[in-house]
């Protein structure tokens, strides 16, 4: 009974955090529909602030507490430059846009922390007079967490009375339900847009500074909380306020319960209850269905390649054959990664692009071919070509089982789905120890003798990887390719001359998981290993940028995008130990500027 | 003998009763317009006749099977065609691309992965559009095309399947005056012809009292007048409706 | 006060105004008649800048205002009530009454919710009431109301009788008059001839996105053939 008592006042507490950073997520998203992907970055600014604060200023509770509030400030107005620099030129641009925008935030924010605060876990001091634990009949229970659970009601109880009593509250508050008619009543959404993200900020940087007596402050804080903090929005509703405080409870009691009766699944927990509540309310427990839609502008008709560029393409061919002989090692390494690129790249533009279906998991499908590539090897001892064989199966049947969830629902809310399936599937990787050896991985994933020169691993990376992209681009070409364009220019006419949209969308969800999960399986056999890491967050927005870089529209934009982005990627790394922020730079530019991508930019492809 | 029969078609949604016992009968080759001032229930009546909408009671029969309640594509696979209100074709596909996809619907050969759309035999859907006058843009998106021209496309597209029944929701708004008349009598000729049936809704007067062999009159979701254009126009209850309660004032 | 000049409008490709011409003058009641599918929402739209006009002139007071963003419109003293009404519906009636406030004018007695109250005494009760919980009648009234917050100097109302029942159809008509004696201009959109003959100075016809025929409404009860041909089956 106690136990379950200081359960859920530990949950409460992590709840109190989870809600802070999601309603700052969800309100945002509700006025301006922009998903921001920065909001995790916030966060860790929040609490990297409030270190540099509350270290330098004399001990106490004026300077710690102050401290903490002057970093939420601060990081309000930092939400407040991205917003009027970045995101204010980006509100009409397509919902990929606009998130690819916010990743390229990402990006630069941790470069800019990791060259102000270095890269090592930094321990800020305690708050002051709450260093202690209390008695919860019998059992001790941190003081620090109940401060924060009453911070957490609180800031629940102001929200309140800011969205309930004051005119801003209430403009907020309509223009998530009609932001159109708002303007026709003389209402300026520009200011409004500023405001909220100057609250939504704040609040994700008071949460930030918050968790500075819990736990070391790093470079890891914004993926960490920016997952929990979608699932919270999504099972809560995009835009609901009221949404994201229920569903953080929901969440909050589900991870300190998770932790006491499932220990060795707390992680896959928390996706798996966000899969069932989309699966069940495909809007979020209170959430909306005119919020989610991701629009496209029509794309050109598909056309076969002009003669000058067949001849390009052949060109290009012949000498990515005829180069490798003269490679070095290191460069036949980078040829393999850069085929692997490919044909991932080109499996994601297939839902993608033709297929109008966002996913942020589409590593799950990668990670899956790897892993069932490297399990046969390591429990049953099969070799290079079973595996190579066996991969493209096992991830199309995971695509089979997870896209007959993802596919039913549309936008934002299934790329959300996406994303939480692809956590379940990391999560698994990485907790079930005895089958994958968590995080250690899987080592020993050799080639066959004859393929262990790195020449012959080139050749073999190049036939697979640059033969799967050629059939996917077939089955673009074919009827297939047509009715998965049909479906997305036009649910309503599909269906009208007997399309059956969810068939179309499965299979082609299948196929494209099929052959993420050979890009993987390559990818695999080419290391000799396999970490959780192939199917974490960072390896599917790899893939989501390579597609969007391309230019989502165009056939060849992936593999332009795949050259592009892994060339980019290479180049940095070698010129400049801030890549990361050069990276994000660049994509924030390319998305000012150059809003169709990079294969849009030159003639059609 | 009718083609299309509706019998005692009921909606409501929430407590609102929007379409109360509505009955109707379409022959092949018979022009039937529904027409009615705002909130009359045509698009509720329309959409559960082409199966977007569930009735409440009643039956819709096609040559004398039952279609109630049916999904949008099991009554086209019965030979029902249909154009909307906004027309919905495939932007980023071809004039003949739209169409073939709905010739590969009706063979049911949409799944296929291997043999490119391009090596498909274009003489079917070509022949289709040579019918609408649409050959010459054959190979342009249908994203770039004229109103007008997009209007007749869908036309072809509703006709790939040979259909026995048309359902066309307002066929000719939004489109330039003089285009209007045209893609009506175009429409009239193909029905006669070919023995469609067409059931149509429409606010322009001229292009229903031009084509429409019968009209049928809703106000608040029931049958205010049914019969020919004349009986219709003569129909004191249906001017009161049009023209407001002058009479009385 | 508001003059349309060649006004052309599309909703995607769909081209639905065709050069709409049409003035308002100050202190009137201008009923926009015309079957549905005419233009009336559409031409309404793109004065308020919500559809953007494609080609033509929207002046205002003067000023021209085509292709300006609605907010700026509104502030102009524009005001908009949409046909769906688009009421909030999750906010109170005081919130959504609250949402439409703009600052008083210069020369006009700025509205407040209790004059808003004293035009619509029926929702004084309901003032607590969200609004997606109100009757198609209350909801009028609230939209009515909400527009009249932003202190405009002329007010556009697309179908206020949609869906109405006749006695709510009267104290509408009455709502107006109120209006107009206030000095407000009203254009007004409607295919109830017996709320448009009850409240309207001028009127104009709408066939096909163009204007038909305007003239004084007596002018039109008197024109039996104008109202057979554009409004008649």
């Amino acid at each position: 009974m106690t136990q379950i008592l200081v359960q859920s006042l530990s949950g409460l507490a992590s709840a109190a955090s989870l809600f802070l950073v999601a309603a700052g997520l969800t309100v945002i998203f509700g006025v301006t529909r922009i998903v921001n992907f920065a909001h995790g970055s916030l966060y860790m600014l929040g609490a990297y602030i409030a270190y540099s604060l509350v270290t330098w200023l004399p001990r106490g509770h004026f300077p710690f507490w102050g401290g903490v509030l002057a970093a939420a400030l601060a990081v309000g107005l930092i939400g407040v430059v991205v917003e009027v620099l970045v995101l204010r030129r980006i509100y009409k641009a397509p919902e990929l846009f606009q998130l690819l925008a916010t990743f390229g935030v990402v990006l630069v924010v941790q470069d800019v922390a990791l060259a102000v605060w270095g890269a090592q876990d930094l321990l800020g001091p305690r708050a002051p007079g709450l260093r202690g634990a209390v008695d919860v009949m019998g059992e001790r229970f941190p003081l620090y967490d109940l401060v924060l659970i009453a911070i957490g009601g609180a800031i629940l109880l102001l929200l309140w009375l800011l969205f309930q009593r004051s005119r801003f509250g209430v403009l907020v508050r309509a223009a998530t339900a009609d932001r159109e008619m708002l303007g026709a009543l003389g209402v300026n959404q520009r200011r409004l847009f500023t405001g909220v993200f100057f609250l939504g900020s704040a609040l994700a940087g008071l949460a930030g500074a918050l968790q500075l007596p819990r736990e070391s402050v790093n470079l890891h804080m914004d993926m960490a909380i920016i997952s929990e903090a979608f699932v919270v929005v999504v099972v809560g509703g995009l835009g609901s306020l009221p949404g994201a405080a229920l569903a953080a409870l929901l969440i909050g009691q589900m991870q300190a319960f998770g932790i006491v009766l499932f220990p060795r699944i707390t992680l896959v927990l928390v996706f798996l209850v966000m899969a069932v509540v989309l699966v069940l309310r495909p809007y979020g427990l209170m959430g909306r269905a005119n919020a989610a839609a991701i629009v496209l502008p029509p794309e050109p008709p598909l056309r076969a390649l002009s003669p000058k560029g067949r001849a390009v393409a052949l060109a290009a061919l012949l000498l990515a054959i005829a180069l490798p002989p003269f490679l070095g090692d290191y460069a036949l390494v980078v040829l393999s990664e850069l085929a692997i690129a490919v044909l991932f790249a080109a499996s994601l533009h297939f839902i993608m692009g033709p297929g109008g279906m966002a996913s942020f998991g589409h590593a799950a499908y990668f990670g899956a071919g790897a892993y069932a590539a490297a399990l046969l090897v390591k429990h049953f001892a099969a070799p290079m070509e079973l595996g190579l064989l066996a991969a493209p199966f096992a991830a199309g049947l995971l695509g089979l089982v997870f896209g007959w969830f993802c596919v039913r629902l549309s936008g934002v809310y299934a790329a959300m789905l996406t994303l939480a399936f692809a956590q379940i599937a990391w999560s698994t990787a990485f907790q079930w120890v005895e089958v994958t050896g968590g995080d250690n991985g899987i080592l020993g994933v050799w080639p066959s003798a004859w393929a262990v020169p790195k020449l012959a691993y080139a050749y073999l990376s190049l036939a697979l990887c640059l033969g799967g992209a050629l059939l996917l681009r077939r089955a673009i070409f074919a009827p297939l390719g047509y009715a998965m364009r049909a479906q997305r220019d036009s649910p309503l006419r599909a269906e009208a001359i007997g399309i059956d949209a969810f068939r179309v969308r499965w299979l082609a969800f299948a196929i494209a998981a099929g052959f993420a999960g050979l890009a993987g399986a390559v990818f695999a056999f080419g290391k000799g290993s396999v970490f959780p890491t192939a199917m974490a967050i960072p390896r599917s927005v790899d893939a989501l940028l390579m597609v969007l870089l391309g230019g989502v529209q165009t056939v060849m934009g992936p593999l332009i995008g795949a050259l592009a982005y892994t060339g980019l990627h290479e180049q940095l790394l070698r010129v400049t130990q801030f890549w990361r922020a050069a990276l994000g730079a660049i994509i924030i530019g390319l998305v000012l500027f150059f809003p169709r991508g990079l294969a849009g930019m030159g003639p059609r492809a | 003998m009718s083609l299309l029969r509706v019998e005692g078609l009921h909606k409501s949604f929430g407590g609102v009763k929007a379409v109360q016992g509505v009955s109707l009968a379409v022959a092949a080759g018979e022009l039937l317009a529904l027409i009615g001032p705002n909130g009359a229930g045509k698009s509720t009546c329309f959409n559960m006749l082409n199966g977007q909408i569930r009735p409440d009671a009643g039956r819709v029969t096609l040559a004398g099977q039952d279609i109630t309640g049916l999904a949008p594509r099991a009554i086209w696979r019965l030979g029902v065609g249909r154009t909307f209100q906004i027309t919905a074709t495939f932007a980023s596909l071809s004039v003949l691309e739209n169409v073939q996809m709905a010739l590969l619907s009706h063979q049911r050969r949409l799944m296929r992965l291997w043999a490119p759309l391009s090596a498909e035999d274009p003489t079917p859907a070509l022949a289709l559009l040579e019918r609408l006058g649409m050959a010459e843009q054959a190979a342009r998106p249908c994203g770039v095309l004229a109103y007008g021209d997009l209007k007749r496309v869908e036309l072809a597209i509703a006709l790939a399947n040979n259909p026995r029944l048309l359902l066309m929701d307002e066929p000719t708004a939004g489109m330039a005056p003089a285009e209007r008349v045209a893609l009506m009598a175009l429409t009239a000729r193909i029905a006669r012809e070919s023995g469609i049936a067409v059931l149509f809704t429409e606010h322009d007067m001229d292009v229903v009292f031009t084509h429409a062999d019968r009209l049928l009159v809703l106000d608040r979701g029931r049958m205010l007048a049914e019969g020919s254009p004349e009986d219709v126009r003569a129909n004191p209850a249906v001017r009161e409706v049009y023209l407001g309660h002058e009479g009385r004032h | 006060m508001l003059h349309v000049e060649a006004l052309h409008a599309h909703y995607g490709r769909a081209h639905i105004l065709h050069g709409v011409t049409l003035t308002v003058h100050a202190g009137q009641v201008h009923v926009l008649l015309g079957r549905n599918g005419a233009g009336k929402s559409t031409t309404m739209k793109a004065i308020m800048g919500l559809v953007p006009p494609s080609a033509g002139r929207v002046e205002f007071l003067g000023q021209d205002i085509t292709g300006r963003e609605p907010f700026e419109i509104a502030r102009a003293g524009l005001g908009y009530v949409p046909e769906e009404r688009r009421i909030f519906a999750e906010l109170t009636v005081e919130e959504n009454l609250e949402t439409g406030r703009q600052k008083p004018r210069p020369g006009l007695r700025p509205w407040s919710v209790e004059r808003v109250y004293e035009l619509f005494p029926s929702l004084v009760a309901m003032r607590r009431r969200p609004g997606g919980r109100m009757s198609g009648g209350e909801q009028q009234m609230l939209t009515i109301g909400r527009s009249l917050m932003g202190n405009p100097q002329l007010i556009m109302l697309d179908e206020p009788s949609e869906g109405l029942a006749p006695v709510i159809v009267e104290r509408m008509a009455a709502a107006i008059r109120v209006l107009k004696a206030e000095g407000l201009s009203v254009l007004l959109s409607e295919q109830n001839l017996f709320l448009a003959q009850a409240v309207s100075d001028r009127a104009s016809i709408i066939e096909r996105g163009q204007i038909r025929w305007t003239g004084s409404m007596a002018a039109l009860m008197a024109d039996t053939a104008a109202r057979q041909a554009y409004l008649s089956v």
